[in-house]
Parts: C-alpha cells; sequence; structure tokens
C-alpha cells in the first residue's frame, strides 16, 4: 500500500500509541481488500458502544485507546445499552450503568460527540453527496450510500473508530465508482402506504438480493422516515450496504435498470408480513424507533397516543437532541402522559433486555431480526397506528 | 508454506484445527477460552495457547474485542493461521497483538502437529 508521509508516520508511532495501532489496523484491511492508498475522510460513525456486547475487554481496550488518541475528524457514536438519564425506569441495573457510562466517557474523552444514536444524519453528522465518510451501524450507512449519495464502506467498530483516530480509511470497496453498480432490478407493483409497509419490502428485497445491489423502481416519493426504516432492513436481510431507487435517490440516474428483474406485488409483500410475524395475538412489549424515530415520528406518536393510556410496557427510541426537541414542541409530554417511556441513548435491538418480554410489536423490519435472535421474542410488524393501537390494548390487531 | 503478514511475531506450538470457520462472539467464552458454539467442530475444546488454524472469521465484528478480552485474560491462542481472513479476526489480532498469517494451505495442518510460524516474514513450517 502507498502511504504519505504523515501516514507512514502515524504508523511508526511518531504521534502515540493510539494513531499507531489505528494505522496497523487501516493498513491490515488495505491489504486484505486490495486498497492502494488511504483516502481522507469527512466524518466517522462509531459502533460498539452497548457494554453488553462490549464486555470487560472492549472497555479495557477504549479506555487504553483513550490515552493518548483524539479524533480528526467529526465523530458521532452509535446507542448505548441504556438510556443515559431514564435508566432506572427502563430496569436497567445499576452495576451495568456503571460500566456502560466508563465506556461513554473513554469516548468522550478521545474527542468523540456522545450522540449515541443510529441517527447521525438527523441530529447534525450529515455528509453530502460525494463525501468520504467511515461510518459503522448497518442502517446509517445504508442510508448515508443510498439516500444521501455519500461513500462508504460497512465498518466495524473497531476499524471505524481507527480512522476517526487517523483522519482516514483504506479505499476499496464502496469508495470506488466501479463498485457501486446495481445488480438486480426490483420492479415494485406493491403499493406502498405505511412504514412498516417499505420494511416488508426491505425483508422481501433483502433475502432475494443476497450480496447484489439492488435497483428499485415503482416508488414513488417515499418520505425520509420511510428510506431510513427501508435502509435498516435491507442490509440487515441482504448484504450490501447500497441500494437506488428510480427518480429518488441521487446515483440512480447514473445506471439502467439492471437485466435481472423480480418483480414485487401485493402477494409478495403480504407474504413479507406473514414471515416477520409470530403466532397467537398478545403483545407485551411495544417498541418504536428503529432506526431512531425523527420528529416527525414523534409528532405522529404523540398524536395517536393524546388523552390515552398504554396498557403495556411501551419504548419510544429516539436520539437524545430529538427528544429535547419534542420536549419543547409539547409532544413529550403527551407520550410521557400516556405511560409510554422514551428511550433515549439507546433502543430494543442493544439494551440487556433478555427474557423480559416475550411479544413485542414494532414498525421496524430489522428490530424483528434482532430481537427474535438476540432474545427469542415473538414479533409483530405493523404500521405505527397498528404499534400504538396494540400499545394501547394489549392485542395485536391488524 | 509463505502467506501474508496480519501482525508479525515468532511462535512455536501445537496446532488446533478447525474446518469451519469461527465466530469469536458468542462462539468462543473469553473466560476459558473454551469453544462453546454447539455443534461446531472444536466445541468444548481450549484454544489457549494453541496455534490456532481455521479458514475465516464469521459473525459480529463485537468478536475482534472478545479476542483481546481472550488476551487480557491469558486464553489467548499463541498464534492464528487462516486460509483467507475477513476483518473481524485481523482487527482482533492486531488490537490484541497476536502473531498471524493467512493465505496458507491449512488442509496441510493436522491438529497436534508442532507449527513454527514466523508472522514477521509470514513463514509457516510443520515439524511435526
Amino acid at each position: 500500500m502507498e502511504l504519505t508521509e504523515h501516514e507512514q508516520k502515524m504508523l511508526s508511532g511518531e504521534f502515540g500509541n493510539a494513531k499507531k495501532k489505528s494505522m496497523e489496523i487501516l493498513v491490515a484491511l488495505g491489504k486484505i481488500f486490495g486498497a492502494k492508498n488511504m483516502i481522507p475522510i469527512k466524518s466517522v460513525q462509531v459502533a460498539g458502544v452497548s457494554y453488553s456486547n462490549l464486555g470487560e475487554a472492549g472497555l479495557e481496550y477504549l479506555s487504553e485507546l483513550a490515552k493518548d488518541g483524539k479524533v480528526e475528524v467529526l465523530t458521532t457514536l452509535n446507542p448505548a445499552g441504556m438510556d443515559r438519564e431514564n435508566w432506572r425506569a427502563l430496569g436497567i441495573p445499576e452495576d451495568f450503568a456503571i460500566k456502560q457510562n466508563r465506556v461513554i466517557e473513554a469516548f468522550a474523552k478521545m474527542g468523540i460527540q456522545t450522540t449515541c444514536t443510529c441517527t447521525p444524519y438527523l441530529i447534525g453528522n450529515l455528509p453530502k453527496r460525494g463525501d468520504h465518510i467511515a461510518w459503522s451501524e448497518s442502517s446509517a450507512v445504508t442510508y448515508a450510500n443510498s439516500v444521501i449519495g455519500a461513500y462508504t464502506n460497512r465498518e466495524g467498530g473497531p476499524s471505524a473508530l481507527a480512522a476517526a483516530l487517523t483522519g482516514v480509511t483504506p479505499n476499496y470497496g464502496m469508495h470506488l465508482d466501479e463498485n457501486r453498480k446495481p445488480d438486480i432490478h426490483f420492479k415494485v407493483e406493491a403499493k406502498l402506504k405505511t412504514l412498516s409497509d417499505y420494511g416488508a419490502l426491505s425483508y422481501f428485497v433483502g433475502t432475494h438480493c443476497k450480496a447484489k445491489i439492488p435497483y428499485l423502481s415503482g416508488i414513488s416519493n417515499p418520505t425520509n422516515d420511510q428510506l431510513k426504516t427501508f435502509s435498516a432492513g435491507v442490509v440487515t436481510y441482504g448484504s450490501k450496504p447500497l441500494f437506488h431507487v428510480q427518480g429518488v435517490t441521487p446515483e440512480a440516474a447514473k445506471y439502467e435498470p439492471p437485466v435481472e428483474t423480480i418483480t414485487v406485488t401485493q402477494k409478495d409483500l403480504e407474504d413479507s408480513y406473514k414471515a416477520l410475524t409470530g403466532p397467537g395475538n398478545d403483545v407485551d412489549f411495544v417498541s418504536i424507533g428503529c432506526p431512531h424515530a425523527s420528529i416527525d415520528e414523534l409528532k405522529k406518536v404523540a398524536d395517536l397516543l393524546k388523552g390515552k393510556k398504554v396498557k403495556v410496557e411501551t419504548w419510544i427510541a429516539t436520539a437524545r437532541p430529538t427528544k429535547k426537541k419534542a420536549d419543547e414542541l409539547g409532544y413529550s409530554k403527551i407520550i410521557e402522559d400516556s405511560g409510554a417511556k422514551f428511550a433515549c441513548d439507546t433502543c430494543m435491538v442493544v439494551a440487556p433486555i433478555k427474557g423480559r418480554f416475550k411479544s413485542i410489536a414494532t414498525t421496524s423490519a430489522k428490530a424483528v431480526y434482532y430481537v427474535s435472535a438476540r432474545f427469542g421474542m415473538l414479533t409483530r410488524i405493523g404500521s405505527l397506528e397498528d404499534c400504538i393501537n396494540a400499545a394501547i390494548t394489549g392485542k395485536w390487531k391488524k | 508454506m509463505k502467506g501474508r503478514t496480519i501482525f508479525g511475531g515468532k511462535v512455536e506450538g501445537e496446532a488446533l484445527v478447525s474446518t469451519e470457520p469461527i465466530s469469536f462472539y458468542g462462539g468462543v467464552d473469553p473466560d476459558t477460552g473454551k469453544v462453546v458454539e454447539k455443534g461446531h467442530p472444536l466445541e468444548g475444546k481450549s484454544i489457549a495457547g494453541k496455534v490456532l488454524v481455521f479458514p475465516q472469521g464469521k459473525g459480529s465484528t463485537v468478536g475482534s474485542y472478545i479476542m483481546y478480552s481472550l488476551k487480557k485474560n491469558g486464553k489467548a491462542p499463541a498464534a492464528i493461521i487462516c486460509k483467507e481472513t475477513e476483518t473481524i479476526v485481523a482487527v482482533g489480532a492486531i488490537i490484541s497483538e497476536i502473531p498471524m498469517v493467512d493465505k496458507i494451505d491449512i488442509s496441510q495442518i493436522k491438529t497436534g502437529d508442532k507449527v513454527k510460524i514466523d508472522a514477521d516474514n509470514a513463514i509457516v513450517e510443520v515439524i511435526k
């Protein structure tokens, strides 16, 4: 690999241990994936924040880097294992909270903005089209590549952190235009209305495209929230962190629809709903906000909960700055008066909730995958209206 | 055999060979060094101090931190040899400073073989 003089110096340890270790990681990855050089980046999103995933060793590694490591670019943080303010109300044990805070402090010491959200693009880490970035968090990576038109590989926590500490990333994969061409055309004939329709579509497209890059046609005027949930689902069930939508995403116009074509019918959408939904109709946990809810989603939830009381545990996962905005606009009070709880800085996928609930209702196809795989919960997926109705009644009706 | 250096160092040790990929996150107990993945060919075996030979890693990127944990607990393998590495194990070897070489024909190595690794020069030698 060709390194600049500055990169060589970082590698030889001239700028301290954290930068040396980071360059070793990046050079090794560059060699493995055949990168010719490093490329400067504009921002980083770091995953691997929840103490339940990191454990004591992860915390130790981060503390070691924090001794002399400082980030070189705008760097934001993925959700943690708990709400940093409201953790007691959400049933998080105190010893977990102490460890989790030490993880976050180590990141803060390195100059990282401890945003603790999977939607950095909603709260100020918003790349431009064509920017090279090094993000982890697969839903945000997919949104950035596809909806924004930025360039990022699907980084892991340690490689994203290494990029933040050095300001560069190896130049391969999604950073190169030749690797961003679509391979398979999904002709969408099904009518898409709700958030969960896009979740169900993401399941269908993800499971059918496997390692190919999908190109979708027949979708008109989706909202950012719909594209956000689609981004999360398609990379969970597929693997490439990029999709193109004719007439919608910025790079789609560069390409003709690929020859290999799959038509998505109304029945395919209904079958996807069935695949994501478990038996029975009891619900004991409702969670909205995977990826983290936007201010518009919070407004809609408030409208649906106004004057109502929830019967089952209900979490609204969002970024803390988004919640602060909802506080000012009066949405938070309506939501909390109903008995629903905010889960800022965290979500149902990374919080230590194994064994607490049997059956979840959510709008998100990604959440379905993780809560069933990690926690063995039964799942129901539906629109915001369906989920809030389940929160109020404890029953699933669709 | 000549491969590719992922992390340097010189080690001699006893080989423990898996024909299947290894997931460190969820698949290996960081406190004991034992493989705990159900149905894995190495299930119940300890990787501590062994020259661990396997095709490649799999699973979550948190696996890199589990390797670091193994090292801190004194249960890490002495060295790692892979057929073709991927991000998780490569990053794990670097942050844990475990000598590692890939692009090796691992079918030439059997469990129990004495193996000499010069990871600085990416050379692997089976001494038997």
